[in-house]
């Protein structure tokens, strides 16, 4: 699987919240992630999400969406078109929610990676590239466990596909 | 070769011998969702085909987090989660019944040595039973429901022990905070947390309780407590016999050993807008406060109200700042009717809220306005939490803190009032 699209960056970089990410004000009055979409990173960065394009990464530092275990998280981040995360590590309920959801979580160092650089991301070599610079690094390797949520298209489809887990 | 109580709760509940870092297949005892997290639950249920839940004991639904209903929008949620329980007959906790994490531990559904999924990060919170218990997504909650049970990576555990007696005007909060600032965020993010040592012995369980609440905020897993009498006489007085625990073993293996001394703890506060963020609250003093907050998950519960009112009896919070108080279930309310607390907080000037989860989430009963200072004995302070994210600073501290800052308008130690 290969993503490409333009890094956004936000402060704070490290501890960004699932508050952070989509505030309890929206989150438990609206039920229709694509109404949520509008309101994702508002309370750190009002406007993202008429900038965010499809494809786009958020780009971030440590324990990105630490906090509630609002899965509305990673489903409004998605539906705002966001393709993946990158950040050099995730807070745990984080990190299953947005593999269920189909939502890809790419862990690597990020420091040398500044807002609206055009990313690329090999997920089979693991590989992460600025398309303007040429630099390139490598990636943490997603767990076997997370890619066959992925490839199946999240948890729910994993059950339905295998009738029950296939996870080992 | 020994095993702490994440691996042997993951291996009685996988039949086979686990160990931190296996992945393994496990059978799940109990789930709960609250009126958050429960849509995009029901939404998946629904499209499996759900009947009825596969875990052993089943699940409950609590509403709790807007509490009576504070919108329309709101009001539409709330109906389709009590259709979705009544026509799968799932219990339902409804408004003014209480925080969902009092009221699943008083109404006796989590058992010593269980394995228990929330879609609610404080999930964590029955910890304190001598449970396994952990907050996931919604996603999650749902196949656990649908299949009974789950996938999980066996967690490093990660023994705190604390030894000393807790000084007077000095409690379980102050201790987690503490705890919290030295482990940081995300320093036990995955690991199952044990606490130990003469300090959690003699620790009651609504302590217990709070610091089991607050592990996720350093991100952990699991926060397993040890069964001892004192757990056996709380099940006792939920009516629960419940004889016997899971004990780690003696030879079991830690990632991190952290020794924390009780005998000389200070009160303590978090500062906006980080949960890690704590100070002695004496570097606090004088720092003026609009409104204060008692209640939640963490402090709610009858010892909570008992030492607040403690210090607020006879006295009166300072004029200009809110004490908003919500006690954690409907249980609780009523001993705190009978035994007086609730009218020694009310002649102090306290406001009191439906049981439940109040103001801590930022819907409704208490949204601060443009610049005030909130303290709260809440478990988190992040910008925009109470609903308000312009220049709203949240502290996090004690029931007893938050009486003796009431009392004078600015942050105070409780060992001066």
């Amino acid at each position: 699987m290969r993503l490409s699209g333009f890094a956004h960056r936000f402060v704070p970089n490290d501890d960004i919240n699932t508050d952070y990410i989509i505030s309890g004000r929206y989150k438990f009055k609206i039920d229709d992630m694509s109404e949520l979409a509008k309101h994702v990173m508002e309370d750190i960065a009002p406007g993202f999400s008429s900038e965010v394009c499809p494809g786009d990464f958020i780009v971030a530092g440590r324990n990105f969406g630490c906090g509630s275990s609002r899965e509305q998280a990673p489903r409004a981040l998605k539906a705002a078109g966001v393709g993946a995360v990158i950040a050099k590590s995730y807070a745990r309920i984080f990190y299953r929610s947005s593999f269920n959801v189909g939502l890809p979580l790419i862990e690597c160092d990020t420091d040398w990676i500044a807002d609206g650089d055009r990313m690329a991301v090999d997920l089979d070599s693991g590989i992460i590239t600025s398309e303007g610079t040429g630099r390139s690094e490598k990636i943490t390797g997603i767990p076997r466990t997370m890619q066959m949520l992925l490839e199946d298209g999240g948890l729910i489809a994993h059950l339905k596909k295998h009738d029950g887990f296939l996870l080992e | 070769m020994g095993k702490t109580i994440a691996e042997k709760v993951l291996t009685s509940h996988s039949g086979k011998e686990c160990f931190a870092g296996d992945l393994t297949i496990a059978k799940v005892d109990f789930c709960m969702s609250q009126d958050g997290t429960s849509t995009m639950m029901m939404r998946e249920l629904e499209s499996l085909g759900f009947s009825k839940p596969k875990t052993k004991r089943g699940m409950a639904i609590v509403v709790d987090h807007n509490s009576p209903c504070p919108s329309v929008d709101v009001a539409k949620i709330h109906s389709k989660i009590r259709a979705f329980a009544t026509s799968n007959g799932i219990p339902l906790f409804d408004v003014g019944e209480g925080v969902c994490h009092q009221l699943i531990p008083e109404s006796g559904r989590v058992l010593p040595g269980d394995l228990v999924v929330g879609a609610d990060s404080h999930t964590c919170t029955y910890g304190a039973l001598n449970s396994c218990s952990t907050g996931l997504g919604s996603t999650d909650v749902a196949a656990a429901i649908y299949t009974g049970k789950l996938w999980f990576k066996v967690p490093g555990t990660h023994s705190i022990r604390v030894e000393g007696p807790l000084p007077e005007r000095v409690c379980a909060k102050d201790l987690i905070l503490n705890v919290i600032g030295e482990v940081t965020v995300d320093g036990a993010t995955y690991k199952s947390v044990e606490f130990r040592g003469s300090t959690i012995d003699a620790m009651d369980m609504d302590g217990r309780l709070t610091i089991a609440n607050m592990s996720v905020e350093m991100g952990a897993k699991f926060c397993p407590f040890s069964f001892d009498d004192t757990t056996k006489a709380w099940f006792s007085r939920v009516g629960v016999d419940a004889e016997s625990g899971v004990a780690c073993d003696d030879d079991a293996s830690f990632e991190k050993v952290l020794d924390f001394d009780a005998s000389d703890l200070v009160p303590k506060v978090a500062k906006p807008h980080a949960v890690d963020n704590v100070v002695d609250v004496t570097q606090l003093s004088g720092t003026e406060i609009q409104q204060v907050f008692l209640g939640t998950c963490t402090n709610g519960r009858l010892t909570d109200l008992h030492a607040a009112a403690s210090l607020l009896k006879g006295r009166h919070v300072k004029d200009g700042v809110r004490l908003i108080v919500a006690p954690a279930s409907r249980n609780i309310f009523i001993d705190a009717i009978e035994q007086g607390f609730v009218s020694q907080l009310l002649k102090a000037g306290a406001i009191f809220v439906a049981p439940g989860c109040g103001p801590c989430v930022g819907t409704h009963a208490g949204i601060p306005a443009d610049g005030d200072n909130v303290l709260s004995t809440a478990n988190r302070n992040f910008r925009g939490r109470m609903g308000n994210n312009k220049d709203v600073n949240i502290f996090l501290a004690s029931p007893l803190t938050a009486a003796a800052s009431a009392i004078r308008g600015e942050i105070t130690d409780p060992r001066e009032v």
